[in-house]
């Protein structure tokens, strides 16, 4: 709900909303610049008096003096029969420049606030105004659920780079903003007299004037009485009518002076309204606030930038989430299908169940499990896919789930049925299909079905459960699964270097790029097709000959460097890696990229331990080698023995002498010292511990027991700084690449 | 002869009642290329004192801005009643204003004036930017203003 109410004016307004920031960024120079140009006396230095005696040489064809909010004096005058006017020195009285608003400001200026459209124009930005409004609270509101609170609103956040860049440009420029917006639409309700502004003062004309000879301007008592800063306007009377009066607007009022007597004749002080309208002006335009009017239009600066990553963000999310015929609103559905997926084959199951339902002529809600909505009418049952990420954790499309489901309306109870997908190699083998079976379970929710599991996305498994589902909801349900081959792209093996081999560890580094082209086009064009993008730390999927299910593997290169650079170790009966161990140069693989954004040196200059074991180094290396800002980088690695199996050695020594590597902590499992990963951390802790406590960052990469002796031996490292490996994964300090 | 004094008698009997009432007088407004937004104009009547006599036309929307115009507001006293169903759009730079009004024939000869106040937002205020003195010899000669004002002329119909 909030995530529409945040997509759809974004989308709906992105355009108008970026004209109108742009115009305002530029809008916000003026303020400056023209405080800039003027000079502005201390307060109690220069009465009106004073400057109107010095004008009475300077410009004897005065007609109105004007005090703009930068505290530039401009006198306007007529001489004979030209008229003018100067911007002026207010202690001097003499010319510093003629006074000419820039055209193109006022075309900015009417660009900002009608859209070059009169009332129609205005009446559309102020609806802007209020769209911004709503986009600015409901992306802070988006980014507190997504970081967990308000209280972590300082927190990294993590995604892609758009994401990143969205939520931080969001976050810095959120109060800016909301001020702008909020000012804006005040202003633009004003206008249209949705609001009263207090109209400006404005005493009658006097009906009376004394009528005696006029006094000299500099010795009438009221200008002297008035501070040049309080000064807005001053009119002079009109030439020889010595029936006519100075009128005077100042801060704090309007009123008329005698010009014999020079006392006021009638005065009238600003309506609270008005004073009120007038700081929502100069808060708005920064004009006499000029630094704000800077810092309000770097702000808006950011709003193209978000309208361009929002509209993106938008548009993979609506790509990444697969689509559904017939799918009903959540509060018409009998049958509601949530579904937690990381890498989207979870999504394949959900759409033949989908299908088959609907078949059966059932009303069906898909959706993500993060999008749990807040009821669901007429709803019978709840059937939850989900797979796992990690160690038991949820997966992307999941993440949120548990916390939604606590602020689930208490009363709300529907059978319900999970079924996990996952591998049964793993220790956690649908952690969290069986958490969320757990936590559904507590709030008292009837079972319809016990907790079921697919392996390795066994389409027996999952018609079994069809089978068994069907029986239960006296539905007949043939759950017949082809999981949907990934589109992949053709990759050539170019390069191999073979490890190992003498430790029964056979690890093989494999660098691929995309085919050469063929036919007449080959000439003129590059010579290779191009290759997708990719960042190290990034997985590439890899279908093996026969097979629908891919592998994936952790990325040591990047797209730029031209190839795609995995390391494979050969698994006793392993059907992928088994066939890229077979390889020979020239032969070639359909793979797809699969981002890992997450797996990343954070920006900045804080040092970054890595650690990894086997062919978990791949990533890690690609690290060190992209490392060109030389950041201080470690790592600590696990092999068997130096002789066999130390991947990417004479790569790791070269790095250590152009400095991208700064420590290299190597352990050997079967040489005479006897080693792993871990001992060699334990070993290190001093340094460890005072590069954590430098800010520094961890990624580790490797086999799962690798992965907890790493975090247990880290624990312990850490423990004397009252931190945990939990706090620093909250912090984004630390994460993980395992299989 | 007879025919000549016929159709004099025809065009007294058209006219006279027309002249009891007052004459048809159009005010041709030209301003210049000021490049700024669209220009406040008031066009009014000022008696042989100089003293505000009656509004003829206020060109711009906001009333608020009308105390601008300063020697037609304050003569006129910004009084609705005094500019009520006589008010249109601001006159962007290099227009013009045509208004053609029902002018009293005592009015004309006697010494009363047209004057032309302007004002622009973020620019100066014109007081009598420019004025021309209603009589029947002055129609159709325009005068130069000091301000936005190009050239003011009134004909009579």
């Amino acid at each position: 709900m909030l995530r529409q109410l945040h997509s759809l004016p974004g989308l709906i307004a992105a355009l108008l909303v970026v004209v109108i920031a742009v115009s305002g960024a530029i809008l916000s120079l003026d303020p400056a610049l023209e405080r800039a140009g003027s000079t502005v006396p201390a307060a109690g230095q220069i009465s009106v008096a004073d400057l109107t005696q010095t004008l009475a040489d300077t410009y004897p064809g005065a007609e109105q003096i004007e005090r703009k909010p930068s505290g530039a004096i401009v006198v306007y005058y007529s001489d004979g029969d030209r008229v003018g006017a100067d911007v002026v020195n207010p202690r001097t009285g003499q010319r510093i420049g003629a006074h000419e608003p820039s055209s193109f400001s006022r075309w900015v200026k009417n660009l900002h606030r009608s859209l070059l459209l009169d009332t129609a124009g205005r009446a559309a930005a102020g609806i802007v105004a209020v769209l911004m409004l709503v986009l600015t609270i409901s992306g802070a509101l988006l980014l507190a659920a997504r970081l967990g609170g308000w209280r972590q609103m300082l927190r990294p956040i993590r995604g892609t780079p758009g994401q990143r860049l969205h939520g931080e440009l969001g976050r810095a420029a959120f109060l800016a903003l909301l001020l702008s917006a909020l000012t804006g639409a005040y202003m633009s309700a004003t206008t249209f007299d949705l609001i009263p502004a207090g109209s400006a003062a404005a005493p009658e004309f006097p009906a009376q004037v004394s009528g005696g000879p006029p006094r000299p301007v500099g010795e009438l008592p009221a200008f002297q009485a008035t501070d040049l800063n309080d000064l807005r306007e001053l009119v002079y009377p009109f030439a020889d009518d010595p029936t006519d009066v100075y009128s005077l607007t100042t801060r704090t009022g309007a009123g008329f002076i005698d010009q014999a007597s020079g006392e006021f004749l009638a005065w009238q002080a600003h309506s609270s309204a008005r004073r009120f309208h007038q700081l929502i002006y100069s808060l708005h335009t920064g004009e006499g606030l000029w630094w704000l009017g800077l810092i309000l239009g770097l702000a808006a600066l950011a709003v193209p930038i978000m309208a361009v990553t929002g509209v993106l963000i938008w548009w993979r999310r609506r790509r990444a989430m697969p689509k559904f015929s017939a799918n009903s609103a959540p509060n018409a559905a009998q049958t509601v299908i949530l579904v937690g997926s990381e890498n989207n084959s979870t999504w394949g199951f959900a759409r033949t169940l989908h299908a088959a339902l609907i078949q059966r002529g059932e009303r069906v809600h898909t959706a993500p499990m993060n999008q749990l909505a807040a009821g669901y009418r007429r709803a019978e049952r709840l059937l939850i896919l989900t797979a796992t990420y990690g160690d038991g954790g949820p997966p992307a499309s999941a993440s949120r789930f548990l916390a939604r489901l606590d602020r689930f309306p208490e009363a709300f109870r529907i059978p319900f049925a999970v079924l996990g997908f996952g591998g049964r190699q793993f220790p956690q083998f649908c952690g969290f299909a069986t958490m969320v079976d757990e936590a559904l379970a507590a709030k008292g929710w009837p079972r319809l079905l016990a907790l079921d599991t697919v392996d390795r996305q066994s389409a027996q498994d999952f018609a079994r459960w069809g089978d068994a589902l069907g029986e239960a909801i006296g539905l007949e349900l043939e759950l017949e699964h082809t999981p949907a081959r990934p589109r992949t792209t053709t990759l050539e093996l170019v390069e191999r270097s073979d490890y190992g081999a003498d430790v029964q560890a056979p690890t093989a580094v494999l660098r691929f790029q995309a085919p050469a082209r063929q036919g007449p086009a080959a000439g003129w064009l590059r010579k290779r097709h191009r290759l997708p993008r990719f960042e190290p730390g990034d997985l590439v999927g890899i279908l093996p000959p026969g097979s629908n299910l891919a592998r994936f593997y952790s990325l040591a290169s990047a797209a730029r460097d031209g190839m795609l650079e995995i390391c494979v170790r050969k698994r006793p009966g392993g059907l992928c890696s088994g066939f890229l161990h077979a390889l020979k140069i020239g032969d070639t693989i359909e793979a797809f990229i699969k981002p890992s954004p997450g797996f990343r040196p954070a920006a900045g200059k804080n040092p970054v331990i890595l650690i990894g074991a086997g062919a978990g180094i791949a990533p890690l290396a690609g690290f060190i080698r992209h490392n060109a800002a030389r950041r201080p980088m470690h790592l600590y690695w696990g092999g068997r023995s130096p002789q066999s199996d130390f991947l990417y050695e004479a790569e790791l020594d070269g790095y250590r002498r152009d400095q991208r590597l700064t420590g290299l902590h190597a352990a050997f499992s079967r040489a005479s010292e006897r080693s792993y990963v871990q001992d060699k951390l334990v070993a290190d802790r001093m340094h460890v511990r005072e590069m954590i406590k430098q800010g520094a960052q961890i990624l580790v990469c490797g086999g799962r027991d690798m992965a907890s002796g790493v975090r247990q031996a880290l624990n312990e490292v850490i423990e004397s700084l009252g931190l945990d490996i939990a706090t620093l994964q909250l912090e984004g300090r630390y994460r993980e690449d395992v299989y | 002869m007879k025919k000549l004094a016929g159709a004099f008698c025809l065009a007294a009997a058209i006219s006279l009642p027309v002249i009891a009432l007052g004459r048809e007088v159009t005010f041709t407004t030209q301003l210049k290329n000021y490049g700024g937004d669209g220009a406040y104009v008031a066009l009014y009547i000022t008696d042989a004192n100089g003293r505000y006599h009656e509004t003829l036309w206020v060109a711009g929307e906001d009333t608020e801005y009308y105390k601008h115009l300063r020697g037609w507001a304050r003569g006129s006293r910004q009084q609705r009643s005094e500019y009520d169903g006589l008010t249109g759009a601001s006159v962007g730079s290099g227009r013009t204003l045509t208004v053609t009004t029902e002018v009293a024939d005592v009015l004309i000869d006697a010494g009363y004036e047209v004057r032309v106040d302007t004002a622009v937002e973020d620019m100066r205020d014109n007081q009598a930017d420019a004025s021309v003195a209603l009589t029947t010899d002055g129609a159709g000669k325009p005068v130069t203003g000091r301000g936005y004002v190009q050239s003011l002329r009134y004909d009579l119909q």
